[in-house]
């Protein structure tokens, strides 16, 4: 990598990011052809990108909890905790998206019967809780464990979560990959592909910005300890 | 072998200090029936047995909740949890000692929560008992982790409700499918399937949750 990417990596990375989704956007309402759902399927480029976003940011948070208890790698606590802020505000945008979509598709603003809204659910109220208790640990290695430790039975309480849910309820969300592939036209594929990506990068441009701001938290503390 | 004995003399700590101080297990017992007597009041009389069934299940939830919240008031007053880290044992053995004396009194609120249920509402079959009996496990792996993740913290027992819910919920669906459905077989299996992931993650990590 160049000295001059590296020094810019942040202005570059919400850049692409931007791009990305400026051209999600376009592709979506100006190039995906429009489905026998009407305008309200549109939703799903972004609904299923940013619940798919917001599993890998939680995925992202475990494995840096992981490091946290395996390597002993300060500097993994604070990531993983940004990482799973992040993915609470993709999953509460998954909610939100699902909701509408669930209000225009079937006719309520919450259907219990769509597993990923029910599953976007659990896994709210379980990162909640994971705040609640980061929150309530004053800052140091015990907060460090705890929070690792929760946010490993979160990776966990996925798919054993999806399997409980599938359990209890009848299945009628609408199946968009099945085993033959993607069950949709190329250019619908194509445009959620460029979606994904978009979402992707640009949870991984607020990642990073969250993370060099907390950092600057923590060295302006030091400094501060350090002058008294 | 030291290992097994241990965790028996950690449990056995438990239940003879409870025996003696008799504090959490009276008011599981009072709680489990009066929830039941509430829910009499709560369901319309029209109402299916199957509504009880869902009910009885959020009175094993909250009753072990109740149990769990004292679990490590004990240690945590006089800085014994501390003295129990030190001890030259397994660290785990602190989690499965005190998991197994949860087990033994969610057992004995369920002696009495049951039939008290059957009295109330209705037919208790055997796979709803099978349920429970697996339930139980679960709960009490992990509630027991998550007890003392709330003792550690600064809001205590506040905490341990909001810790241990959204883990409960599948131990909710797999409980209430294999008391309501006609097929309990993959309930029953859901369960064993969550009670061993979860006892082998609780078992490994809750080292990390009692030292720094």
């Amino acid at each position: 990598m160049s000295t001059s990417l590296r020094n810019n990596r942040l202005p570059a990375l919400t850049g692409l990011a931007f791009v990305l989704v400026v051209t999600a956007i376009a592709l979506v309402f100006f190039y995906a052809p429009l489905d026998e759902d009407g305008l309200n399927q549109k939703i799903f480029y972004f609904h299923v990108a940013i619940a798919l976003t917001a599993y890998a940011c939680f995925g992202w948070g475990g494995w840096k909890a992981l490091r946290v208890l395996w390597k002993r790698d300060e500097r993994a606590d604070l990531e993983s905790y940004v990482a799973i802020h992040q993915g609470v505000i993709f999953g509460a945008l998954t909610l939100v998206t699902g909701s509408i979509w669930a209000r225009y598709r079937w006719g309520h603003w919450w259907e219990w019967h769509e597993d990923q809204l029910v599953l976007f659910l659990v896994l709210f109220l379980f990162y909640a809780a994971y705040f609640m208790l980061r929150f309530s640990v004053p800052p140091g290695p015990r907060r460090t464990n705890l929070s690792a430790v929760y946010a490993l039975f979160g990776v966990a309480l996925i798919p054993v979560s999806i399997l409980a849910i599938r359990l209890s309820q009848r299945f009628i969300h609408p199946v968009a990959f099945d085993r033959g592939g993607p069950n949709m036209a190329a250019s619908q594929f194509f445009t959620f592909c460029v979606s994904w990506a978009a979402m992707l990068v640009l949870a991984a441009a607020l990642y990073n910005v969250e993370l060099a701001g907390k950092r600057i938290d923590v060295r302006l503390k030091e400094l501060r300890e350090a002058l008294r | 072998m030291t290992y097994l004995r241990d965790v028996g003399v950690l449990a056995r700590k438990d239940l003879v200090l409870e025996l003696r101080a008799r504090d959490t297990l009276p008011a599981m017992l009072l709680f489990v029936v009066s929830t039941l007597v509430v829910f009499h009041f709560v369901l319309p009389g029209d109402s299916s047995d199957l509504a009880a069934a869902g009910l009885l299940w959020v009175a094993l939830i909250f009753t072990a909740l109740l149990g769990l919240s004292r679990a490590f008031a004990a240690e945590g007053e006089q800085g014994v949890i501390d003295g129990l880290v030190l001890a030259p044992s397994d660290r785990s053995a602190i989690w499965l000692g005190k998991a197994l004396s949860i087990l033994v009194f969610l057992g004995l609120a369920e002696l009495v929560a049951l039939p008290a249920f059957a009295l109330f509402f209705g037919a208790v079959d055997g796979a709803l008992v099978v349920g429970v009996v697996l339930a139980d496990l679960g709960i009490a792996a992990v509630g027991t982790l998550l007890a003392a993740m709330a003792t550690a913290s600064r809001s205590r027992e506040l905490l341990l409700p909001l810790l241990f819910l959204p883990l409960a919920i599948p131990i909710v669906v797999g409980g209430v499918g294999a008391s309501v459905t006609d097929d309990p077989g993959r309930y029953v299996g859901f369960l064993a399937l969550y009670d061993a992931l979860f006892a082998i993650i609780c078992w490994a990590s809750f080292e990390y949750v009692v030292t720094e």
